[in-house]
């Protein structure tokens, strides 16, 4: 158990630093690098040199990589080129505010989820599993800017109930933000939702069909019993990767929610990095993602081995 | 050489006559006809539309901006006073023709290499897949946006890089289908008979995982279409006036409370054309007998 606990962190460990390197090579690549992106069309000669020299970037590829992932792990991102303040500063709150988003969707989202899922799965084939599974394909697949776009002319233009856009500044206090932050809420919930769903009905269904439910049902246990006892604990085990994964490949893409409703979190402050060719704070942005999403795997992880009897007591 | 011939046009027939048998098999399932029918209909749409567009989608005029529908503009016009109806016809085009030749790149080359991994296992295969894994917690939307903005947009970039990265996750998938096969009894005959490796993979494993391939393909090119049109959205896909779903969104989001149905008719096309191609993906895995619900949408 010690011994499977301690691999999986290492493991962990050893994906985030091949994801550190991936993140760096790939912008060592990419044609042009944080001088010439800065200074834009005047990029030449003894300007370029100069910038050059005043980041450190004439030195050896390695040594920078040493210094930054270093400094990474201090929670020291450098100096952003654009606003010429330190990367973290900014990140902060823009970090907070996506997790709000993110936490909140999934307390919603999550249960919901489950609950849908196993009552479309016990009644499966019934016109009660045909419309929760055909309105979660709508919600799975519609991208997040269609169903967004939706939501803000139904509930704040047609209806007028609804902020559509969110107006509060990054730094606010949490509770500033709450009347605006329900609609990308359920823009968020909406996707998870259909997504972990569908995970949670197949795996009830592939319980239901084994052989020791069967087994059970024959030897006549209570169909309710038999629900709570014994196909609901081991149906959720292997959805609790998935829907650690869900989650953090959301969290990734939140950027075009957070586009559509004006929300400062992580995606859109990546999004201006991008625009704005400031290289550093899309490494320290890319590495926060990567990050969390090897966490909330790991997480999980370790969720499975505690909650499953069988991995508890494995010797390896 | 007239029997080498002939072998190949019963071969070809018979692939023709398997691709039929699953596309009825799909069909007689509602959800799957839906879903083939959305399918056709856009893709014989992206076809003809610059043949039948009823106006120019460049065309701009003064005295029609932001008319509602009528029966001279169908679904009205937009700001720029341009045909609705015809722009979204059209928008659909590129992110098609990315979307689709992506999807076979993707599979292609994420296919083989799973499949190479699966057969030769070892430290190379330890290896690539725990640079796979890394890959793959990376945001697919940052890596995206990043190239777009260095190297520029286009087909020419969106092409080979959502090929690229969205290959990755494929090999995983063909691997994993490639262990259940290996272990079987005519994987075994063909090594006892000293087959060369790609004769066993181009004669026994891949005709085996082809199935898990296509129903992953069909699923890939959902994911790829709400990547495209998410990137154009963002304003780095298609470069305007090429009319396109993403940015006509995007664009008439800001006229919305008094025009909405120049946001209204792309929702439409392009929720209708990513649906039907997940209707005919779960049809299609469910006719072959391949579970694709239980996974993570990376």
């Amino acid at each position: 158990m010690v011994r499977l606990i301690a691999r999986r962190l290492a493991l962990g460990v050893l994906t985030i630093l091949l994801v550190s390197g991936i993140i760096f090579v790939g912008v060592e690549v990419l044609p042009g690098d944080s001088c010439t992106a800065y200074l834009g069309r005047m990029a030449q000669g003894k300007r370029l040199d100069n910038c050059r020299r005043d980041f450190g970037l004439e030195r050896p590829a390695l040594t920078r990589y040493g210094e930054w992932a270093l400094g990474a792990v201090r929670g020291d991102f450098g100096v952003s080129l654009k606003r010429k303040t330190p990367i973290s500063e900014t990140v902060g709150t823009r970090f907070r505010n996506t997790i709000i988003l993110g936490v909140t969707a999934s307390i919603i989202g999550v249960p919901l989820a489950i609950l849908l899922g196993i009552i479309a799965a016990l009644w499966r084939d019934r016109p009660v599993d045909l419309w929760v599974s055909t309105t979660a394909i709508f919600a799975m697949t519609i991208p997040e800017f269609v169903s967004s776009t939706v939501l803000i002319l139904i509930f704040s233009i047609w209806l007028g109930w609804l902020p559509g856009i969110v107006t509060t500044p990054h730094d606010a206090p949490l509770l500033e933000f709450l009347s605006d932050i329900i609609l990308p809420i359920v823009a968020l919930a909406l996707v998870m939702t259909a997504h972990i769903l569908r995970m949670v009905r197949t795996s009830v269904i592939d319980v239901m069909a084994s052989d020791y439910i069967q087994m059970a049902q024959l030897k006549g246990v209570p169909y309710w019993q038999m629900v709570f006892k014994h196909v609901l604990p081991n149906a959720m085990l292997p959805t609790i990767n998935l829907v650690a994964l869900t989650i953090a490949w959301l969290l990734g893409g939140t950027v075009v929610i957070e586009v559509v409703f004006n929300y400062p979190g992580l995606g859109r402050l990546m999004l201006q990095a991008i625009f704005f060719r400031d290289l550093a704070m899309v490494q320290a942005i890319a590495l926060i993602l990567a990050t969390l999403y090897v966490g909330l795997n790991l997480f999980a992880d370790l969720l499975t081995l505690v909650a499953n009897p069988r991995l508890r007591t494995m010797r390896t | 050489m007239t029997t080498m011939s002939n072998t190949d046009f019963v071969k070809r027939r018979t692939a023709f006559s398997t691709l039929l048998t699953v596309l009825s098999a799909m069909a007689s399932r509602p959800s799957g006809l839906v879903g083939l029918i959305l399918v056709a209909f856009h893709i014989v749409l992206a076809i003809v539309s610059p043949v039948i567009a009823p106006y120019d989608f460049r065309e701009l005029s003064a005295q029609i901006i932001l008319n509602e529908p009528s029966s001279e503009h169908w679904f009205g016009t937009d700001n720029l006073g341009r045909d609705v109806f015809t722009r979204t016809m059209l928008g659909g085009r590129q992110a098609l023709l990315v979307t689709t030749i992506s999807t076979i790149l993707a599979i292609s080359w994420g296919g083989l290499l799973g499949v190479l991994l699966g057969l030769v296992g070892g430290w190379l295969d330890e290896l690539l897949m725990r640079l796979v894994d890394a890959f793959l917690c990376l945001p697919w939307i940052l890596v995206l946006l990043l190239i777009v903005v260095m190297v520029g947009s286009g087909p020419a970039v969106l092409i080979p890089t959502l090929g690229f990265f969205y290959g990755i996750p494929v090999i995983r998938m063909a691997r994993a289908a490639t262990h259940d096969v290996v272990a079987l009894d005519f994987v075994t005959a063909a090594r006892a008979r000293g087959e060369a490796r790609s004769t066993i993979v181009r004669r026994e494993l891949l005709p085996n995982v082809l199935d898990v391939l296509l129903v992953e393909g069909a699923m890939r090119w959902s994911w790829m279409l709400l990547a495209f049109s998410s990137l154009s959205f963002l304003g780095f896909g298609v470069a305007p006036p090429t009319p396109d779903w993403g940015l006509m969104i995007s664009n008439a989001r800001s006229f919305m409370s008094f025009a909405p149905w120049a946001a209204l008719a792309p929702v439409v096309a392009l929720s209708s054309l990513i649906i039907g191609i997940n209707l005919s993906a779960d049809a299609l895995a469910k006719v072959l007998g391949i579970d694709r619900a239980q996974k993570a949408p990376v």
